[in-house]
């Protein structure tokens, strides 16, 4: 059959690259990504536990055929090592956000109220704005961003996903499509 | 041993068994050319740095060894940008060498600099940028195995002005350490095992080979095949001399401007063998119009060209000649007669609209090219440039040498022909290069006749003279109401230009100067240029329409029987 496959139904997907840390890499990926004119949500990186080796979390809206071309472009950057999807259900998943809120002393109590039901912190206060600090997946992220609104969201800052596999396994050990 | 950059530079090319490097010198590169002249290698003086890339390009294609360019910062790297791009896209072997600006001077906008590995980020396999000494050498080694192995292609590696002059205790390093590079080159057994089925089961099956064939030097294993199973074998424009063309299963090329017998062969057949081949869209046109009755296996060396455009039944990764090999011993032999006899009545209907038959005194692109079969037998190494004239030489030149078409398929770079000649001529001073070119395309990249002088290269250039920018007024005539907006081109005369440059050259407006005029170029010593003054508004047939499925080609209008 020479048909293209129905497309699967495209969704958000998380794929953790293992990359060398060498000069240009990560413009290699990002220019990758902006080439093959795959759509990404958040891309994040940072060291990983092994010396010399960054890793890095990529959320994609792709459908199945997509995510597997993604990867196997991914797999052609010489530095690039391994890459391998982690799916919501058996990985935990977080991101960060630091929210700067207007906070005059009449709304700071009701600001604090809606800091602790999140289990957020607030890390710094000034005259009339407050720091909070989100930890949490996007959607409680979302949501806390969704109700401070109505007083006044100053400056935002979030740092897209970052992911885990549970139990013993690693994004190490698995490989995309095995 | 305490060397220089520049001399760490050439001694590794050395060790790499680079024997001849396309260059233009400049500010950026003088400590590289100071030191060249005490190297056993041997450097062409392009007129160009896009011509240096093709060069090295074609060098590549013709030797299987990886071709090497050297240019300056600045213009000289920006120059290289299309010969880059052209090689990536056809999967040539190519390390291409650019001086920087002094590692100081980096990221201030220093007279000719330029982000050349950022521009070149896409269009390159791998790119480095060295700012220090230390780090040369493993560079160029490792330039030399990412741009030969797996999927080949070009590689650049830029080096700072600083780093050509310090000087380092000079170690040739002895192995490559790549983790996250490590191509796939044996078929997975149980797999081949499943086409193996496939293929005895199959009673129409079709082999489609491509260049990945020839990378492989697979010929013999491919025709092996087909001939142990009968399976007919189409091929993609840079898969051409996978199978001698004048092999009794050989359809010749499919696609866009395929044999018609081939594209009626792809789209009934019920098996496709795709071995080394992309499903590029020139060949397969609308991806959900093509083969709608076959399965199709697909075998290739990179992972990301299994299903990309078509849906695959059965992948293969692997090296073609290793696939193959593993397959041979479990595919029967078959006789599919019904399936050939159907592929031979087609064939037979084609012959019928030959161009050849048509009665006039014209020179007709097709005779011209028909000769120059006739005098070569075959067996030339032909470079072949970008458009109609492109076409016309995958049409009626019969390859039978592996290897002995050079043209640009996925980027399509007119010209490209001239100076990829130039490498072929230097890499393979045993074969006879020909080029056939337009005479748009022959305009875009004519100053390499100085090169050919210079090296004297005995390149023998057929000029296919329409005055037009002739595929692009082909498809004005058929889909843009014959609106020919920019492509009509008032040419020199080729002849006295090739004079100019101490080159013989003859000029054939009429079909009783053809042969002639190709035997004397063939037996010439020297370089020649044949102005062929074709018909002007001659057509490419058949031809897919674009969108349209393979097999509802426009055709040439049947003539007068002779
Ligand atoms: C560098 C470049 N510019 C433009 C094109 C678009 N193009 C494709 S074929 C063609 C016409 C080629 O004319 P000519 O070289 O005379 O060859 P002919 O088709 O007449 O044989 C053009 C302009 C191209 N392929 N490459
Ligand atoms: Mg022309």
């Amino acid at each position: 059959m020479s048909l293209p496959p129905p497309d699967s139904t495209f969704s958000r997907r998380t794929l953790v690259v293992l990359m060398e840390d060498k000069p240009g890499v990560l413009s290699h990926v990002s220019n990758l990504f902006r080439r093959r004119n795959y759509n990404i949500e958040s891309l994040t990186v940072g060291h990983s536990e092994t010396q010399d080796i960054s890793r890095m979390t990529v959320v994609v809206h792709a459908n199945d055929a997509m995510l597997e071309q993604v990867a196997k472009q991914l797999y052609k950057l010489i530095n690039v090592t391994k890459v391998s999807e982690v799916n919501t259900d058996d990985a935990v998943m977080r991101e960060l956000a630091l929210i700067k809120v207007h906070a005059p002393s009449a709304q700071r109590a009701e600001i604090k109220q809606v800091v602790d039901i999140f289990r957020a912190q607030i890390i710094d206060v000034a005259l009339d704005s407050m720091v909070i600090e989100i930890t949490g997946d996007e959607s409680k992220v979302e949501s806390l961003i969704s109700i401070l609104k109505p007083f006044g969201i100053k400056e935002l800052t979030r740092t897209g996903r970052v992911a885990m596999i549970r139990g013993s396994l690693t994004a190490n050990g698995t490989r995309f499509g095995s | 041993m305490r060397l220089n950059g520049a001399q760490i530079l050439w001694e590794c090319l050395v060790r790499e068994g680079v024997d001849t490097v396309f260059g233009i010198t400049g500010g950026a590169v003088l400590p590289i050319y100071h030191e060249l002249p005490n190297y056993p290698i041997r450097h062409i003086t392009m007129r160009h740095e896009q011509a240096c890339a093709h060069a090295a390009d074609g060098y590549a294609r013709a030797t299987g060894k990886v071709g090497v360019c050297l240019a300056t910062s600045g213009p000289g790297a920006t120059n290289l940008v299309t010969g880059i791009a052209t090689a990536m896209m056809d999967s040539s072997p190519m390390v291409a060498i650019t001086g920087q600006v002094a590692t100081n001077a980096l990221g201030t906008d220093a007279f000719q600099e330029v982000d050349i590995t950022g521009i070149t980020m896409p269009i390159t396999k791998h790119n480095y940028l060295i700012t220090d000494v230390a780090d040369l050498a493993l560079a160029v080694r490792e330039a030399f195995h990412i741009a030969s192995t797996g999927h080949p292609g070009p590689v650049l590696i830029d080096i700072a002005k600083d780093a050509q002059t310090a000087e380092i205790e000079f170690e040739y390093p002895d192995y490559v350490s790549l983790p996250g590079y490590k191509p796939h080159t044996r078929g997975n057994p149980r797999q081949i095992k499943q086409a193996a089925d496939m293929i005895n089961t199959a009673q129409r099956p079709l082999i489609i080979a491509g260049r990945g064939v020839l990378v492989a030097g697979a010929q013999q294993e491919l025709c092996e095949l087909a001939t142990k199973a009968h399976i007919p074998v189409s091929t993609t424009l840079l898969g051409k001399s996978a199978i001698p063309e004048t092999h009794p299963l050989c359809l010749g090329m499919g696609g866009m401007h395929g044999e018609a017998f081939a594209n009626y062969a792809l789209q009934q057949c019920d098996l496709i063998f795709a071995v080394g081949m992309r499903f590029d869209d020139r060949y397969t046109s609308a991806a959900g119009t093509f083969a709608p009755n076959a399965k199709i296996v697909h075998v290739d060396i990179d992972p990301a060209e299994i299903a990309k455009r078509i849906r695959v039944d059965l992948p293969i990764v692997g090296d073609a000649k290793n696939v193959l090999r593993q397959l041979l011993p479990l595919v029967e032999e078959r006789d599919l007669a019904d399936w050939l006899g159907q592929i031979d009545s087609w064939r037979a209907e084609t012959r019928d609209r030959d161009a050849l038959w048509q009665e006039t005194d014209e020179v007709l692109p097709q005779y011209v090219v028909f000769n120059i079969w006739e005098a070569t037998r075959g067996e030339a190494l032909m470079v072949s440039d970008v458009g109609q004239n492109q076409m016309w030489e995958a049409q009626y030149y019969r390859h039978v040498r592996p290897g002995g078409l050079i043209s640009s398929g996925g980027l399509g770079t007119m010209g490209f022909a001239l100076p990829a000649a130039i490498g072929a001529a230097a890499g393979r001073p045993d074969c006879q290069v020909w080029v056939v070119v337009g005479d748009g395309g022959f305009q875009m990249t004519l100053q390499e006749l100085a090169t050919v002088m210079q090296e004297r290269l005995p390149i023998k250039i057929a000029i296919l003279n329409n005055g037009f920018l002739g595929m692009v007024r082909q498809w004005q005539e058929m889909f843009f109401q014959k609106n020919y907006s920019g492509s009509p081109l008032l040419g020199p005369d080729f002849a006295k230009l090739a004079e100019a440059y101490g080159i013989a050259a003859a000029t054939i407006e009429s079909k009783e100067g053809v042969a002639a005029a190709v035997k004397a170029a063939y037996d010439s010593d020297g370089p020649m240029v044949i102005d062929f003054r074709i018909e002007r508004e001659h057509n490419v047939f058949p031809i897919v329409p674009v969108g349209h499925p393979i097999d509802q080609m426009i055709r040439r209008p049947k003539q007068t029987q002779p």
